[in-house]
């Protein structure tokens, strides 16, 4: 435990002098990676820890982007305000989806569905606005300032994104460890038995949806700010919930470094095999290799990658717990 | 509000039913049997299109015939998969018999887009512009053709679950995995060819579909979940709710954009309810749908 403490601290310190090192693309692949592991990790607590699968996160990035947007259209509010605002409308409709599953006891793909009828509402909805660019989407031009959350370099996001990654690890660490994590936990294994025992299982399944909605859609203020482009058909789709889904699936669900290491393993993959394959003119190929690997994770290691690791370190680093 | 275009719509929303009840038999005939709900049905169906277009292209021979190439093809895919993927996640939890499948729509569209480009294709097809018309309705030729073609084959396809020995083991496999495995049925290729039949379906819907709207490798997932709509509102593993819920959904999404525009012009809010959003209908409903009667409308016992 305390040899792993130590390591953890030698990568943060590695990561944090990293950007004097790297030039603008790689800095731009590691940004990359934080903000996946981050969505992932965001997305782990809802399906990782209680086992409800929702395919519809990218709706709750979208609030989160567009609320922060907004805000700072109408009222000039700044982003770093913005985003708890949109953070607490994306908890309050996950609220409200998770109120419609688990009350009526929607369960399994049941509640897939529904989180991807509301994805896809959200998604045409905000197509059809003609504040949000309707179907050309949002240019967005950038007045550099910290308090816009807009920089030239990539260096001041590499920080703020890798400042995402830690919250989310701490947030999810003492999740874990306090009694609400315990309780999801007991009722992702069974919640008949939990619940016979006298877990509130609709209470911390409500929970569980407003924490991962919430820190979801902080993410959507970073991705608003970063690419200066909005468009409900990338950011809204189902395509971009599965790429938030497929790094702690990867990785280990219901982990603290699955999305984590996930989103490591996955992301330089995906970025350069993107940026290869469409400049061979394969469009597209990285996504079919996304596929295949997500059937084949699902029969081959269904607890993820970390579940190797931990056996493959632990002679060295004393065991994951 | 104008009758005889909610009239007109109704009708072409109808007919276009017919090939959604088509779509939808095929889910609901794997999950009656299988259990598994196939994400990436509409991107096979897709596949089904793209054949269908292909032969059109290559030999002049219209979607109207060259639909059986689809479902042949769109069989063996099913078989395949079923056997290599499939087969391996029955008794996994429902929960993680989704990512497998959903992973599997990834590579069905995104092949789809590296083979025949990213762009949308409306071919012409022999009958592309015929119209019948009826009075004050006209009726589009491709859409009336498309919808007895889909009847036709859902009968076939209900035929041969009733009367043949397949049929016949395939329900019986549906009852009852372990009693259909001691009288010694072969479970695992009773399921294949299920499966098979299931993507044959979609894939002969894909042809159909060809002369009546444009394709483009990412127009699937739409079509995924409307099935699951149809299916949820039918009755999840009932033929019969699939059918109905077909027109349902069918006729739904043809005029419940005009029905909400009118709504809200009545109440006097000037707001269009436009027809690229007709999908938050069925979304609508089936959200209603979950909540209110989940076994579906056909369904015996919930969930």
């Amino acid at each position: 435990m305390k040899r792993l403490t130590i390591f953890l601290l030698i990568v943060f310190l590695i990561l944090l002098v990293l950007p004097k090192f790297l030039g603008s693309y790689w800095l731009g692949i590691f940004i990359m990676i934080f903000f996946y592991a981050y969505l992932g990790q965001s997305w782990n607590i809802l399906t990782g820890y209680t086992g409800v699968i929702s395919l519809g996160h990218s709706l709750y990035v979208g609030i989160g982007a567009y609320m922060t947007f907004l805000l700072t259209l109408t009222l000039g509010l700044s982003p770093w305000m913005g985003m708890w605002i949109g953070g607490i409308a994306a908890g309050l409709i996950g609220l409200v989806i998770g109120f419609f599953g688990f009350r009526f006891g929607l369960k399994g793909v049941y509640f897939v569905l529904l989180t991807i009828s509301f994805a896809e509402i959200g998604r045409l909805i905000v197509l059809h606005l003609k504040v949000f660019g309707s179907f050309q989407g949002l240019f967005i031009t950038p007045q550099f300032s910290f308090a816009n959350f807009q920089f030239r370099e990539n260096t001041p996001y590499y920080y703020i994104a890798l400042g995402y990654v830690i919250f989310s690890l701490i947030v999810v660490r003492i999740m874990e460890r306090s009694k609400i994590g315990r309780y999801m936990v007991a009722l992702r294994e069974d919640e008949d038995a939990a619940e016979s025992l006298g877990v509130n299982v609709f209470r911390y399944k409500m929970i569980a949806i407003f924490i991962s909605a919430f820190m979801t859609s902080l993410a959507g203020a970073f991705y608003t700010n970063y690419l200066y482009y909005l468009h409900p058909g990338t950011m809204m789709s189902m395509a971009f919930s599965i790429e938030i889904i497929l790094r702690p699936i990867i990785g280990g669900m219901g982990t603290v470094l699955g999305p984590v290491i996930g989103s490591f393993l996955i992301t330089p993959l995906a970025e350069l095999s993107r940026t290869y394959f469409a400049k061979a003119g394969y469009e597209g190929l990285h996504l079919v290799i996304y596929g295949f690997l997500l059937v084949a994770v699902v029969l081959f290691f269904p607890r993820g990658v970390i579940s190797y690791i931990k056996k493959a370190i632990a002679p060295v680093l004393g065991s994951l717990k | 509000m104008n009758l005889t275009l909610l009239l007109q719509l109704s009708i072409s929303g109808f007919l276009l039913g017919g090939v959604y009840s088509l779509i939808a038999l095929g889910l609901s005939l794997i999950f009656g049997v299988m259990r598994v709900i196939n994400f990436a049905h509409g991107e096979m169906m897709v596949w089904g299109m793209y054949v269908a277009y292909t032969i059109l292209v290559w030999t002049g021979v219209d979607p109207f015939f060259s639909f059986i190439v689809s479902a042949v093809i769109l069989f063996i895919l099913g078989y395949i998969l079923q056997r290599t993927v499939v087969n391996r996640i029955l008794d996994f939890p429902e929960a993680m018999q989704v990512l497998p499948l959903v992973g599997m729509a990834m590579v069905f569209e995104n092949s789809a887009r590296i083979i025949w480009g990213p762009d949308y294709i409306s071919p012409q097809s022999r009958f592309a512009l015929h119209s019948l018309s009826l009075g004050d309705i006209i009726i589009d030729t491709p859409r009336f053709l498309a919808f007895s073609l889909a009847i036709i084959i859902t009968i076939i396809v209900l035929l041969f679950l009733k009367n043949t020995d397949m049929g016949k083991s395939i329900r019986a496999a549906a009852d009852n995995r372990t009693g259909a495995l001691l009288v010694g049925t072969n479970v695992n290729k009773v399921y294949a060819i299920c499966f098979g039949i299931g993507t044959a379906c979609v894939g002969a819907a894909g042809g159909l579909l060809v002369p009546i709207m444009p394709l483009s490798p990412h127009i699937g997932a739409p079509f995924t979940l409307i099935s699951f709509i149809i299916v949820i509102l039918g009755g999840m593993g009932s033929l019969a709710g699939a059918m109905v819920g077909g027109f349902i959904i069918g006729v739904a999404e043809s005029i419940g954009p005009e029905l909400i525009t009118n709504l809200f012009h009545g109440i006097g809010l000037d707001l269009e309810f436009p027809h690229t959003m007709k999908q938050v209908v069925s979304f609508f409903i089936l959200i209603v749908i979950m909540i209110l009667r989940p076994q579906g409308l056909f369904g015996g016992k919930k969930g």
